[in-house]
């Protein structure tokens, strides 16, 4: 039985890391962009709490912690401005949101 | 003295009469109505009739003037209202609600009392089948109120309130007839015609003041006698022209006399009270009573008397060939009018009044008469539609005759001596011979026997030219009118005698009366001093009595073989002899059509419009092209300066200024632009690969 390093939850880590940012690229509807993020934010913090347990210390868990904080505000606050944005265009494509030039 | 003391309420009587009709006069019954007008005519009568017999004892034979003042109606005498005078001097503009009772306005409240109350009688009679009954007698009482104020006032500011009171009635009464568009025409013009003569004399009366420093009468009077102004002082000259500016609008002078002949529209008694006995005297009481005035300005003097006597020609003239009765009376007045101002004019101011005396009695008279014929005639007054009347209305004919010969100046009825005094006294009075004056008064004398003798014959001589129908309802007028015909008749007769000359053994008790008034204190120095009617010129005042007499007779006796026997189509002497004489005298010497030409502007000449409309149109035009077309060339320049700015704001400004640098910058940028096209994921995309090169650069290097 090979012990699980922390190369492994590194490797775990990166290709999570990839499926979520492929999300982001790849998918129109918004809603799955935001899960992708989610995807991503959690890649970063599976690569803290392992470099935490490597280095012995808790700071990494710590920040872990406020990521998730912070992803679920973030969440609550990209669905409220999706749901604004759905009463105004009634679309959720990306596609269609092309607002941000000029 | 109770009737001095009150004499503020002659006027007053017939003021409460007119206040009467105003308020109440639409409900009450004729009979009220006729009972209070002519009660408070005949109460100022009487109330007159005392205050003079009063006056006379307060006088004594020496004419001091009995001035009472009731009030002070304009200024206050402490300095409240103060001007300049000429000398640079502060004088107080001061008029009073006073009342002035000196032989001359003695004369005048009792003739105008007298006749007024004669004619209000007359009145009752003519007007009963009238509407507007009292509207009729409110005007007449107004009248008589206005005209009693003029005569009684102290001051030239009273009397100017009288002035413009008696204008007033006049118009009412011109117009009374409203809805005949030919009444209220002639309404009009008479206003407006005075209103020219109500400046003359507004201005005269305040150069005076300003001159002299008082309206009052005595004042005036007594300053213009001191001595301190020399004969011919150029300010009184002006004032005395412009005073008689004044009488010319209302006692119809040429060249206002227009008016009066057209007044005729009006009701036949007021013809005969306003329009002939009363108020067209006001001017000749005004020159009158501004006698000390006069006599200093020998230009004005000369003027008042040329004026009067081509007047009195000139009127007589046209009355030879007019053929509606009152028009004829109306000339008739007018002529006589100027024998009064020819009077005035050569100094003769007794003479005048006398005459304006006298001629108040048969003017009346006469007119009266003819309201009496046009009655019987069912409003008839064409006189080619008249005849033969004699018969039929005798008391009409009667005294209308005694007033022709009293006209004509037969003696000894009242015409004769009043006129005879002007023609001696404009052949030789105090103030120097005016040989021409006197013969235009004399032909004016043929003249008038001869139009007035027509007048007879064609009305109550010849046969008879008026419809069937007309005739047969030909009626003497009532005892109310006929009761004042006859007590004119014997005023027409026996007026004369109470001026009969010392040439004729008189004593002229007239003018005696007035002396006082037209006494000099100073003494004014003809231009060469002559003793009037002495001994040695009895014998001239009698031959110039005898032509006059025989232009009468002889002016009588053309008539009376021309017209004596006129039947239907009577011929015109003057037309069969001079047709244009006739046509030019037949319209008036076309004054009326000169005036539309010169003054009104009603008739072109040309294409040019002169007078009032033209100046009418004349203003409309500068209006429209200088004043409007400046403003509108001010208009156009400031727009075309706002077109040129709105350019330059819109090319310059914006364009260049603004746009440009802006389109500049948007040219610029443009390739900037094409990297952002809003798509989120292309923009991650970017940053991924971004990193992705950033990764492989470290990783390669």
């Amino acid at each position: 039985m090979v012990p699980i390093t922390a190369l492994h939850y590194l490797v775990v880590a990166a290709a999570l890391f990839v499926l979520g940012v492929i999300g982001v690229l790849t998918r129109r509807n918004v809603v799955i962009v935001l899960m992708s993020i989610e995807l991503i934010l959690n890649a970063v913090n599976l690569n803290l709490v392992a470099f935490s347990r490597m280095w012995g210390n808790l700071h990494g868990q710590v920040f872990a912690i406020f990521i998730i904080v912070d992803a679920a505000a973030e969440a609550a606050a990209g669905l409220g401005i999706l749901i604004a944005f759905f009463r105004n265009k009634e679309t959720v494509n990306v596609d269609e949101i092309d607002l941000l030039k000029w | 003295m109770f009737f001095l003391d009150h004499i503020w309420l002659i006027p007053l009587f017939p003021a409460f009469g007119a206040a009467m009709m105003f308020f109440f006069g639409r409900r009450l019954q004729k009979a009220t109505v006729s009972a209070v007008c002519v009660g408070v005519v005949v109460l100022a009568f009487l109330f007159a009739c005392f205050t003079v017999v009063e006056y006379t004892h307060f006088a004594h034979g020496t004419g001091r003037p009995f001035e009472r003042i009731i009030y002070t109606w304009l200024g206050s005498g402490d300095g409240h209202l103060n001007f300049l005078k000429r000398d640079g001097t502060l004088a107080s503009f001061n008029a009073d609600a006073g009342f002035l009772l000196d032989p001359l306005s003695s004369i005048w409240l009792l003739f105008v009392t007298g006749v007024g109350m004669l004619i209000h009688i007359y009145s009752t009679g003519y007007m009963a089948h009238e509407g507007g009954y009292y509207r009729f007698f409110g005007y007449m009482n107004l009248f008589m109120f206005t005209m009693l104020t003029l005569i009684l006032a102290n001051n030239y500011m009273l009397l100017f309130v009288g002035w413009e009171g008696v204008g007033l009635c006049s118009y009412l009464l011109i117009g009374f007839y409203f809805h005949r568009k030919s009444a209220s025409d002639a309404a009009n013009k008479a206003f407006i015609v005075n209103r020219i003569g109500d400046a003359g004399f507004i201005l005269g009366a305040l150069t005076l003041a300003w001159y002299l420093g008082s309206f009052r009468f005595t004042d005036i009077n007594t300053l213009a006698r001191s001595g301190h102004f020399v004969i011919g002082d150029p300010v009184l000259t002006i004032a005395a022209l412009l005073l008689f500016v004044g009488a010319c609008g209302k006692s119809a002078q040429i060249p206002l006399y227009v008016w009066l002949p057209d007044a005729m529209e009006g009701p036949t008694p007021v013809s005969a009270l306003i329009h002939a006995a009363t108020m067209v005297t006001a001017g000749v009481y005004m020159v009158a009573r501004s006698n000390a005035i006069f006599v200093l300005a020998p230009t004005a003097m000369k003027t008042v008397a040329i004026i009067g006597a081509l007047t009195a020609v000139f009127a007589a003239s046209i009355a030879l060939v007019q053929n509606d009765i009152k028009r004829v009376l109306a000339y008739s007045t007018v002529s006589q009018l100027g024998y009064m101002f020819l009077a005035l004019g050569v100094g003769a101011f007794a003479a005048g009044v006398f005459h304006v005396f006298t001629h108040a009695f048969f003017k009346a008279l006469l007119f009266l008469g003819a309201g009496s014929v046009i009655h019987a005639l069912s409003g008839e007054q064409d006189m080619r539609n008249m005849g033969s009347l004699r018969g039929r209305i005798p008391t009409t004919y009667k005294t209308m005759f005694i007033a022709t010969l009293a006209i004509a100046g037969i003696p000894p009825l009242a015409g004769f001596f009043s006129k005879d005094e002007i023609l001696w006294q404009a052949y030789r009075s105090a103030y120097g011979s005016f040989p021409y004056l006197w013969l235009i008064g004399f032909g004016t004398a043929l003249m008038t026997a001869f139009y007035m003798a027509r007048l007879i014959f064609l009305t109550f001589y010849g046969q008879p030219r008026m419809s069937h129908e007309v005739e047969h309802h030909i009626h003497e007028s009532p005892k109310s009118m006929t009761g004042p015909l006859v007590v004119l008749a014997i005023g027409s007769v026996c007026a004369g005698w109470l001026g009969v000359p010392a040439s004729l053994g008189g004593t002229n008790a007239f003018g005696k009366f007035l002396e006082p008034v037209f006494a000099r204190e100073v003494a004014v120095a003809p231009a060469e001093p002559q003793e009037p009617a002495g001994e040695e010129h009895r014998g001239l005042e009698w031959t110039l009595m005898l032509l006059s007499v025989g232009a009468a007779v002889v002016g009588g006796g053309w008539a009376h073989h021309y017209y004596a026997k006129a039947g239907k189509d009577y011929p015109e002497p003057i037309a069969v002899q001079a047709p244009p004489l006739y046509t030019a005298l037949y319209n008036k010497w076309f004054v009326d059509e000169a005036y539309d030409y010169a003054f009104t502007g009603r008739r072109k000449i040309g294409d040019i419009r002169l007078g009032a409309m033209g100046a009418g149109e004349a203003s409309s035009w500068f209006d429209a092209k200088i004043i409007d077309g400046s403003v509108n060339d001010v208009g156009w320049v400031t727009r075309a300066v706002a077109t040129l700015s709105i350019w330059w704001d819109k090319w310059i400004i914006d364009g260049l200024g603004v746009n440009g640098p802006a389109i500049l910058a948007r040219m610029i940028s443009y390739p900037a632009r094409l990297f952002e096209w809003g798509l989120v994921q292309w923009y991650a995309l970017v940053m991924v690969a971004g990193l992705l090169g950033f990764g492989v650069y470290y990783v390669w290097k």
